[in-house]
């Protein structure tokens, strides 16, 4: 538990564990509280860990993060531990379970396909090719979507 | 579902059967017979791309079949005026119990599967698939060789963008034929596509030169390169032309061997070849009649009388 003591406890958030080392920032950027939220945010990187060797943490003040969000981090943490602290304490561990179909999650990152067209209206569709290692396709064009092209095209 | 969007909407029992009832089905594609199976029945023929077989061919098999037939092309309306697929697609339902549609955007024939309830058939979906016509490829392979499994299946040209090349891999793995991938370096198959045929334990080996390929070949699938699919005119014309079959290359052929191409030819089929025993394009051009006969009617439920009788 040393590298928990690294940063300070908090009140009311989201804490996430277990977090690829390296990783940390690009859950900040899938879970988007990098640009629309101004939640107090505590990054720690490549801490030892047990588990893993190494691994990143985080520490979202006042956000209880919802299954929607958790599929998105699912993405490129799928063994992440998430912990929602309610007045210090965890009120609740939730599972971050990577879902068979990601629906308006991200756009297709092939230029050709026919969900590049912003006005068809029909979701945007990408579905779990495989999970280990993890492989993303659109489910209208089939293309493989490469994970650091599906962080720069969340909706 | 009765759409087909790829060949995995259909199972190896539905292919071998859907190339059963083709086969009861050519008197009637050559009218010989008349069965108007589809009588009363609309087929909208939904073509945001050019086509000359593909939309021929459905719409003859619709009407061998008793049907009628409504022609679409994105030139001249509300396409032109920026309607979306969507909307289009609802209008089509409206019109017809089944619709074709080839696109130039990939995903296309499957967006339009999600948007509506009539059955889709995948005619061309820019690179993606073109199962319908892996279902006529499929029948040439059997009548000329009554099996799939085991032979040696060249395909050569543009097997980057080539969509027909593509839905045409899958099939002939999944009924157990060796692969022999023939094309330039910039137009080598896609490695996704490779490394999923070979997960599904296919044996396939890579090479640029068709000449050796052609001694141990069961099938040579020629594919013209396609000018339209290049960014810019100067890598087309470093690979244009750069492989060609005539007569005298049948001379180191197998007994037996075919040589196939979904059409239209530039350069890489020398006439000299058309009167070979060898040639069978035009042949596999007719084979789009009885197999997508077959397929509208699965798509529509309609059953195939066991025996065609004139």
């Amino acid at each position: 538990m040393s590298e928990m003591r690294r940063v300070t406890a908090i009140c009311n958030g989201t804490v996430i564990d277990h977090i690829p080392a390296g990783h940390a920032l690009q859950v900040i950027k899938m879970l988007r509280i990098d640009t629309h939220r101004s939640n107090p945010v505590s990054l720690v990187m490549n801490v030892p860990s047990d588990k893993m060797g190494r691994k990143d943490l985080l520490k979202i003040e006042d956000l209880e993060l919802n299954q929607e969000e958790l599929d998105r981090l699912a993405l490129i943490s799928p063994n992440a531990s998430v912990a929602i602290i309610r007045n210090y304490g965890v009120a609740e561990k939730r599972v971050v379970e990577l879902a068979d179909e990601l629906v308006n999650v991200a756009r297709c990152t092939f230029s050709n396909c026919i969900t590049q067209n912003p006005r068809e209206p029909l979701p945007q569709k990408l579905i779990l090719y495989s999970r280990d290692p993890i492989e993303v396709r659109c489910y209208y064009c089939g293309k493989r979507q490469d994970l650091g092209d599906i962080i720069d095209n969340l909706i | 579902m009765s759409d087909v969007v790829t060949m995995d909407d259909l199972s190896n029992e539905e292919i071998l059967s859907i190339l059963e009832d083709s086969v009861r089905l050519v008197p009637v594609a050559r009218g010989a017979v008349h069965l108007p199976l589809l009588e009363g029945k609309v087929l909208a023929n939904m073509f945001y791309e050019n086509s000359t077989r593909t939309r021929m061919s459905f719409e003859t098999a619709m009407k061998r079949l008793g049907g009628s037939v409504l022609n679409f092309s994105s030139i001249g309306t509300s396409v032109a005026k920026g309607e979306t697929l969507y909307d289009t697609m609802q209008m089509v339902e409206g019109y017809a119990d089944i619709a074709v549609i080839r696109h130039p955007r990939q995903g296309a024939a499957q967006y339009s599967a999600d948007a509506i309830d009539i059955p889709i058939l995948n005619a061309g979906d820019g690179a993606g698939n073109h199962p319908t016509q892996t279902m006529l490829d499929l029948f040439t392979i059997m009548e000329a060789h009554g099996t799939i499994e085991g032979l040696n299946v060249v395909l050569v040209g543009d097997l980057r963008y080539g969509r027909t090349v593509h839905s045409l891999s899958h099939a002939l793995i999944r009924f157990g034929a060796e692969l022999t991938l023939v094309s330039p370096e910039t137009l080598m198959m896609p490695d996704e596509i490779v490394n999923d045929l070979r997960s599904s334990g296919a044996t396939i080996s890579e090479s640029t030169d068709l000449v050796a390929a052609i001694p141990d070949a069961d099938v040579i699938y020629m594919t013209r390169i396609q000018k339209e699919r290049f960014p810019d005119e100067d890598e087309y014309a470093k690979v244009a032309g750069i492989y060609m079959l005539g007569a005298k290359d049948m001379n180191d052929a197998k007994d037996g061997m075919i040589v196939m191409h979904p059409l239209p030819r530039v350069s890489e089929l020398h006439p000299s070849l058309d009167s070979t025993v060898n040639a069978r394009y035009f042949q596999q051009a007719f084979n789009g009649v009885p197999t997508r006969m077959a397929l509208l009617c699965r798509s529509l439920g309609v059953e195939i009388p066991e025996e065609v009788k004139k």
